[in-house]
């Protein structure tokens, strides 16, 4: 019923409109009026498009002044304190000639509007002027270029050894992170490797770096030392974005990327530059990836170097996790393995307890 | 049938005359269905490009009603959409994806390529430049009914099962590649790269078209520097179209192979649905490149007609010639060539080598400076005119401040070092909505309002445009600078929600009202259209007081458009208010010989040569 009634609403609305269309356009004709007459609200446009501007402009820069806090996202590494001030300082320069172009248009607009017997100016052409603002733009870019350019260069720039390594995994619809381990070195992968019982990161454990390896749900980062991002993907593209780092890099399968930044401000720093008791740095994905897309996030966490230490200390090995991949290990290395994951110092001092035991019971 | 009217149609080229093909009539087949006649093929296009349009924008209107109204229960669009509607009253995850890739390669291909060069380049090209018809009207004719069965395709597409193409209209591999990945990665796909390898051929015929037309059937006196700009704009637009659509069918025809064949030019490494699939040594960013080597060329196969119409638009409204005649073509040229070598712009951080990301960046940048000088030559050509503001002219004011607005916003992508932070979040749908997305449809209404009076011999409601036009710019505005905002803050595109983001709900309520207003709005447009078609008032012969030639055609021109001789021309195209001349606006068919009160010293040594290269009197008072 209700349906019904907004039909024979919509209905009746629309043959409103088109009666008063009808009408005006009769009343049109009967004035006279010819086709080719410049419109008698000619001046209308004028003056809506200088209203127009007032009310944009002003929206504008009133939006942009109060709302400043909730669009600009605090930023907490070292190149993005970088790329933060090349963003404004493109933000002054391109406002500043929009502002300039756009009243400077509006208001030809508003002031050579028709006159009845006016005579427009026969202007084709002004080398000077054409030349003026090819080169003004070129100069103005090639500042913004280079600038650009050297930042590029910085933030492309390879990472030093010392670099503490990461690898992010991307999946849909989830990342997993991997460490190194104390050799600070990532065990090899195939892909091949990769199943659905625990292998998640198809770790190839023929190579003695992966022992150590140790997997987290969460990515905990350093501050105040570099981390170098190592990027893939498993299935399709995806993209890491860390918003507040601004950093973002796609993954792809096939192709392993990276990443490099130092981080500057730790989570409880972050807490308290933002005032919120909440806040929590978070890695979004960015290449579409399908149906969980939007979903696909991690929490990110930053401590200070101890902490971090003290919080890698405590994560036990992959391998220690998982030990029925003990078969995958040649048997050669299977001790070294042990050593490296972090198993052999239990089984000794469980095998020397039992022995204990077994001594003691003697 | 077919055979005795292309016979008809080559003579007509051969006869300069021209008066036996007015008696050739045929049927309603030939004459609206299969037509070889370029302002039917035209015609064609326009309506097939509106239908698309509206679809496009319906389904935009979908999945802003999701991004702007979160909780609302969607169980009323069941009817329409069934199973997309999940039993909660929401929209499927996976179908707002499709949605949105939908919306993206509709309005691309569909509506700005094929609506806005398929119309435009056929309806203005023959018209302006004094010929006939185009070089092959068979190709011609050839090149619609491709794009027509490459739409039925896509069409098709949207009612399978498992969906349309889902990956984003940029349909990148994997996830384009793998059926397990995402459902429309499976028939829907396989439609989407049938339908898109369809339309390239319909753009390649109709590029040749163009391009062997420009060149070749220009009328005696139409020199190149005598072009209208929008001549000019079609003609670069046919040949970037011409060098690059072939790459993205290329790329399309390895993704077959990759997803048919068991190739792996695009994967490697992949473990999905629990198996590792055999394919090693491809590469994704492969097809990324080759992509783009399409895709940027082709946001400027979609702008330069729009800013071709404009400049013929903001001339003559202006009663002014247009600023900078040559620096106009130079800068389209000069873009045109820019646009090839610009592409890996949207790959600063896919993991390419940073060193060719500093390249992307230089050239990149600079293409910001033809497009700084067009903008300015626009402005310019307003101050101390005698501005008319018909409905094209509005909204081809508009277009000037979309491609302002948007414009700037690329010296920020183009910068790889801030890209990093801003690619694909919200300010790049911003930035492209703005640029390329809406400054195009303002040139394409532009030009339907603009040149409807020669279309359909009948005028269109000028305040119904007004209405049409006040509420498409501002609704466009209220739409797009919002997500500038939601941008710089973080936001990533093709979200399907963003249910930790909630600061934002204000905007992003706002951006969907407006997304319907101005959807809304449109509909004022074709009932303003439809109704003139056949109630409008009767166009009279020159309804804007312009100089180019298609004016000096019949109120309704009939195949073969001049009824006798084609005109010669004269003069350039923008001869307006020149000094010494009574009327503010001199056609292109006026010589020099009977305007010595304005010509300028150099025009009057030009009267010479009137009339004597052919031996034949030049025909007068066609305007």
């Amino acid at each position: 019923m209700m349906s019904l009634i907004i039909v024979v609403g919509v209905i009746l609305a629309l043959a409103i409109l088109y009666l008063i269309f009808r009408i005006s356009s009769l009343v049109g004709i009967a004035k006279g009026k010819k086709a080719d007459e410049v419109s008698d609200n000619n001046g209308i446009h004028a003056t809506l498009f200088v209203v127009f501007m007032l009310l944009g402009l002003g929206a504008f820069f009133w939006y942009s002044y109060t709302h400043f806090d909730s669009y600009n996202l605090p930023v907490a590494s070292e190149h993005g304190v970088v790329t933060d001030t090349l963003f404004w300082i493109t933000m002054g320069i391109t406002v500043a000639a929009f502002v300039i172009i756009f009243i400077v248009m509006i208001v030809f607009v508003y002031a050579y509007q028709y006159k009845e017997g006016r005579k427009a100016a026969f202007y084709p052409d002004n080398h000077y002027l054409e030349l003026t603002w090819t080169i003004i733009p070129a100069i103005v870019l090639a500042v913004l270029i280079f600038t650009g350019l050297r930042a590029w260069n910085d933030i492309t720039s390879p990472a030093s050894a010392e670099a503490e390594v990461v690898e992010l995994v991307a999946q849909q619809f989830a990342w997993t992170v991997r460490y190194p381990g104390k050799d600070n070195t990532l065990g090899a992968v195939n892909y091949k490797l990769i199943d659905n019982f625990g292998n998640e990161f198809g770790l190839d454990l023929t190579d003695n770096k992966s022992f150590d390896d140790f997997k987290s749900l969460e990515l905990h980062l350093p501050k105040g030392k570099e981390i170098l991002l190592k990027i893939r993907a498993k299935d399709v593209l995806h993209s890491v974005f860390l918003p507040h780092f601004r950093v973002k890099m796609d993954a792809v399968p096939g192709m392993p990327t990276h990443f490099k930044f130092v981080a500057t401000k730790t989570t409880k720093e972050m807490r308290e530059e933002t005032g919120n008791p909440e806040f929590n740095y978070e890695l979004a994905c960015t290449e579409i990836c399908g149906k969980g897309h939007f979903s696909m996030r991690m929490p990110v966490v930053v401590d200070t170097q101890e902490e971090f230490e003290k919080w890698k200390q405590e994560q036990e090995t992959w391998l220690k996790q998982n030990p029925g991949y003990m078969d995958k290990v040649p048997a050669n290395l299977r001790e070294s393995a042990m050593i490296k994951a972090g198993m052999l110092i239990d089984k000794v001092s469980m095998e020397s307890k039992a022995a204990f035991s077994a001594g003691g019971s003697n | 049938m077919a055979t005795t009217h292309i016979h008809t149609h080559e003579a007509v080229h051969h006869d300069a005359h021209g008066d036996d093909h007015e008696h050739h009539e045929g049927n309603f087949w030939t004459n609206y269905i299969f037509s070889q006649d370029h302002k039917i093929i035209a015609k064609q296009f326009l309506i097939t490009g509106i239908f698309w349009a509206l679809l496009g924008g319906t389904l935009s209107v979908i999945f802003r009603l999701q991004l702007g109204f979160p909780d609302m229960n969607l169980d009323w669009l069941k009817p329409v959409l069934g199973g997309w509607i999940t039993p909660e009253g929401k929209l499927d995850p996976e179908f707002y994806l499709a949605l949105v890739t939908m919306h993206g390669t509709i309005m691309v291909f569909f509506v700005l390529t094929a609506g806005l060069s398929g119309t435009f380049s056929n309806f203005l090209i023959p018209l302006q430049i004094g010929a006939r018809d185009m070089a092959s009207g068979f190709m011609n004719m050839l090149s619609y009914w491709f794009f027509f069965l490459s739409s039925v395709i896509m069409f098709i597409s949207l009612f399978i099962s498992t969906g349309p193409a889902g990956g984003g209209w940029t349909i990148y591999p994997p996830l384009s590649a793998l059926p397990q990945a995402i459902q429309g990665s499976g028939l829907g796909m396989t439609l989407w790269l049938v339908s898109m390898a369809l339309f390239i051929v319909s753009t390649l015929l109709g590029g040749i078209n163009y391009i062997t037309t420009v060149i070749n059937m220009r009328t005696r006196g139409m020199s190149f520097t005598r072009l209208p700009l929008t001549i000019w704009a079609f003609f670069f637009t046919a040949i970037i179209g011409l060098l690059s659509f072939p790459v993205l069918f290329a790329a399309a025809l390895l993704l077959i192979f990759d997803r048919s064949l068991g190739t792996s030019f695009f994967l490697s490494d992949i473990y999905i649905g629990g198996e590792a699939l055999p394919n090693m040594g491809g590469s994704p960013i492969l097809f990324q490149h080759l992509f783009w080597f399409l895709g940027h060329p082709e946001v400027y196969i979609v702008l330069l007609p729009a800013l071709g119409i404009t400049s013929e638009i903001i001339a003559t409204n202006s009663r002014k010639p247009i600023f900078g005649y040559k620096a106009m073509i130079g800068s389209m040229l000069f873009i045109a060539i820019l646009s090839f070598i610009v592409w890996a712009h949207h790959m600063f951080v896919t993991g390419m080598n940073p060193f060719l990301g500093s390249i992307f960046m230089l050239l990149t940048l600079i293409i910001a400076v033809p497009s700084a000088v067009k903008i300015f030559n626009y402005v310019t050509t307003l101050w101390k005119g005698n501005l008319r503001f018909t409905p094209a002219m509005l909204f081809s004011i508009g277009l000037v401040s979309f491609f302002l607005t948007g414009g700037i916003t690329g010296i920020f992508l183009g910068n790889s070092a801030v890209d990093i932070q801003l690619h694909d979040t919200y300010f790049v749908v911003a930035h492209f909505h703005l640029v390329m997305g809406s400054a195009s449809f303002f040139g394409m209404l532009a030009g339907i309002y603009h040149w409807f009076p020669k279309m359909f011999g009948r005028m269109m409601d000028d305040r119904l445009g007004y209405i049409h036009f006040w509420v498409t710019f501002i609704g466009v505005y209220l739409v797009f600078f919002p997500m500038h905002y939601i941008g710089i803050a973080g936001f990533p595109r093709r979200y399907y929600s963003f249910t930790n983001f909630e600061t934002f709900s204000d905007l992003n309520t706002l951006v969907s009202v407006a997304a319907i207003l101005t959807l809304a709005a449109q509909f004022i447009f074709l009932f303003n259209f439809f109704y003139s078609i056949f109630r409008g008032r009767l166009a009279p012969a020159n309804p804007w007081n312009a100089t180019t030639l298609e004016w000096t055609t019949p109120r309704f021109p009939k195949h073969g458009n001049w009824p006798g001789e084609i005109p010669a021309v004269y003069r350039w195209p923008y001869d307006y208010s020149k000094p010494g001349s009574k009327e503010d606006f001199i056609p292109q068919t006026i010589p020099f010989s009977e305007t010595p009160e304005s010509n300028l010293p150099h025009e009057n040594e030009l009267i010479k040569l009137e009339g004597n290269g052919h031996g034949t009197i030049v025909v007068e008072g066609k305007h």
